[in-house]
């Protein structure tokens, strides 16, 4: 008794010690992880915020003479990035409408079938698709849609690969979402004589419409930013285009055609800027809604 | 027949031979045979694991949702052959009510009443779904308690309340029989209590099977009693009966706590 309380009371001071050195440990290494986007945030306002107006979302960038005077009149550059914005926009929504039809069946499936083998299939395949880097994604809706549907760079095209990546990312989350609803829930509507397809579509879909939406919105937000696929695909073009067949700018497009032109280097900071507050934006909703339905 | 069971005059429910099996061979509910008693309040005992939940189960094919099921025998009700009915038929005529309570979570107090109505897409005039509404709840006695709040979340409500309301879900079809599966296992004394006394009142008018972990709870309220245990049938009875002379040894074991 007296020796074992003895070893406690020894050991106490370097447990006491080892207790806190772990716990500064682990609030260091937090605020590491932290740190990158609170500096990325910091530098994009820091140099980008003088050049964020009105005119920056409704008008067309500059060219690079406008851009030159501009600079050599210690003025802002004139224009904005209203052709990145509606080609974003416009290839996002296209995206979705290809995406979340296919991703949410697909998702329901999975869910459905547990352990069927091909289901297991189909859940490896939509995830070895989820790492296959943007640009080969890029490549292929080239292939697919640039050479033999619309004869030329396309919204269209950039739509296909930007849908083939959100893809994997809104089986997964559907399957995960109705995973989470309590089999009680299913049960009671099947009790009640309704027939297995509408037991998902009204039962379980509005149930776990809250999760579907929030990794729709995280697929959207991560699509968003993409530019490799978009490089082969949509190329860019100095105009509003709104016809999907014809060559769309998109924001991250821009951001590198600025960064390729010395007199437009100042609007990368204001186009990423706006970049990452649609994205940002789209991360904060999506965590509200999760975090409403618990 | 097995010599421990009644005979029950014009059952509600005559279940014959009725085998389960969940993997070839091994049986969860073995050669039961028993009739119901219309009006009454049934109670089916037994360990964990006996076989009581999927008996109640196979009458409106729920234990069809596990994988590998066999069932052998036959079902019926009201004097209709219920066996190979199609289940969406077949579960609007037996009413089934879950262990813990499950009210539809994005729908109100009042959907969730007429949910089978809604689900199943069926058309129901305003005064008809008004009318059914406030009867289903009227039953359950939670009319007073709800009628200002129809449109409310049923996820509002208590424990206790929220399963009536699935009760009141279960009795908008005006269902031929009511299975209740451990109804009240999940809830505090007192909304046992009104869960309880609300099914004595509600045999008046429907037939309640139901299964229970609670030998107490059986005694108060049912008025027949089966005891099963490994699948099989052992007795069935008048809960008076069997709760005073148990003619199994197995029953009497049970009853006296010696098992369970």
């Amino acid at each position: 008794m007296d020796a074992t309380s003895k070893i406690l009371r020894d050991n106490l001071g370097r447990r006491t010690f080892k207790d806190r050195y772990f716990r500064g440990l682990v609030v260091f290494l937090s605020l590491i992880t932290i740190s990158p986007i609170v500096l990325i945030i910091y530098k994009l306002v820091e140099k980008g915020i003088r050049q964020i107006s009105f005119d920056f979302i409704i008008q067309t960038p500059p060219d690079t003479f406008e851009a030159m005077t501009a600079l050599a009149n210690g003025e802002l550059i004139p224009g904005g990035i209203a052709n990145g914005i509606t080609g974003t926009l416009m290839m996002v929504v296209l995206a979705s409408v290809l995406a979340i039809p296919v991703g949410v069946i697909t998702g329901i499936y999975l869910y459905e079938n547990p352990g069927k083998p091909m289901a297991n299939l189909t859940r490896n395949i939509s995830d070895i698709l989820q790492g296959v880097p943007s640009i080969v994604l890029g490549l292929i809706a080239y292939i697919w849609v640039v050479k033999p549907i619309t004869n030329g760079f396309s919204a269209l095209a950039g739509s296909v690969s930007l849908a083939i990546m959100m893809l994997p990312m809104i089986v997964r989350s559907t399957e995960e979402t109705l995973k989470m609803i309590p089999q009680t829930i299913k049960e009671a509507a099947l009790a009640l004589g309704v027939p297995y397809y509408k037991v998902i579509l009204k039962v379980l879909i509005p149930t776990g419409f809250s999760g579907l939406l929030t990794g729709i919105l995280l697929g959207i937000s991560r699509v968003l930013g993409e530019t490799a696929p978009l490089m082969l695909t949509a190329l860019g073009s100095t105009m509003i285009n709104l016809d999907i067949t014809k060559p769309t700018s998109a924001v991250p497009l821009l951001i590198w055609e600025f960064y390729n032109d010395p007199n437009m280097v100042d609007l990368i900071w204001s186009s990423s800027l706006f970049l990452m507050a649609m994205v940002l934006t789209l991360n904060l909703l999506s965590k509200r809604i999760a975090a409403r339905t618990k | 027949m097995n010599e421990n069971t009644i005979k029950i005059k014009d059952p509600v429910l005559s279940i014959g031979n009725l085998s389960v099996s969940y993997e070839k061979g091994k049986y969860a509910v073995k050669d039961v045979s028993v009739d119901i008693k219309r009006n009454a309040v049934t109670a089916i005992m037994g360990p964990s694991g006996c076989g009581k939940s999927t008996l109640l189960r196979a009458i409106n094919r729920m234990h069809e949702l596990y994988d590998n099921i066999e069932t052998e025998g036959k079902l019926i009700l009201n004097g209709k052959d219920i066996t190979d009915m199609p289940t969406i038929q077949l579960r609007r005529m037996a009413g089934m009510v879950f262990q813990r309570p499950n009210p539809f979570p994005t729908m109100s107090i009042y959907d969730n009443v007429i949910a089978g109505f809604k689900l199943n897409g069926i058309r129901l005039k305003k005064k008809d779904r008004d009318d059914i509404v406030e009867r289903s709840l009227r039953d359950v006695t939670l009319w007073d308690e709800v009628k200002d709040n129809l449109h409310r979340k049923g996820t509002f409500l208590s424990g206790g309340q929220q399963q009536r309301l699935c009760i009141a879900r279960a009795l908008a079809y005006d269902p031929e029989v009511i299975l209740l599966d451990e109804p009240t296992s999940a809830l505090d004394p007192v909304a046992t209590a009104r869960v309880e006394d609300l099914l004595v009142k509600l045999k008046e008018n429907y037939s309640i099977i139901m299964v229970t972990h609670n030998m107490a709870q059986a005694a108060r309220i049912s008025d027949y009693s089966m005891f099963m245990y490994l699948g099989e049938l052992v007795e069935y009875d008048k809960t008076k009966n069997m709760f005073t002379k148990p003619k199994d040894r197995r029953t009497e074991e049970y009853l006296t706590g010696k098992f369970g």
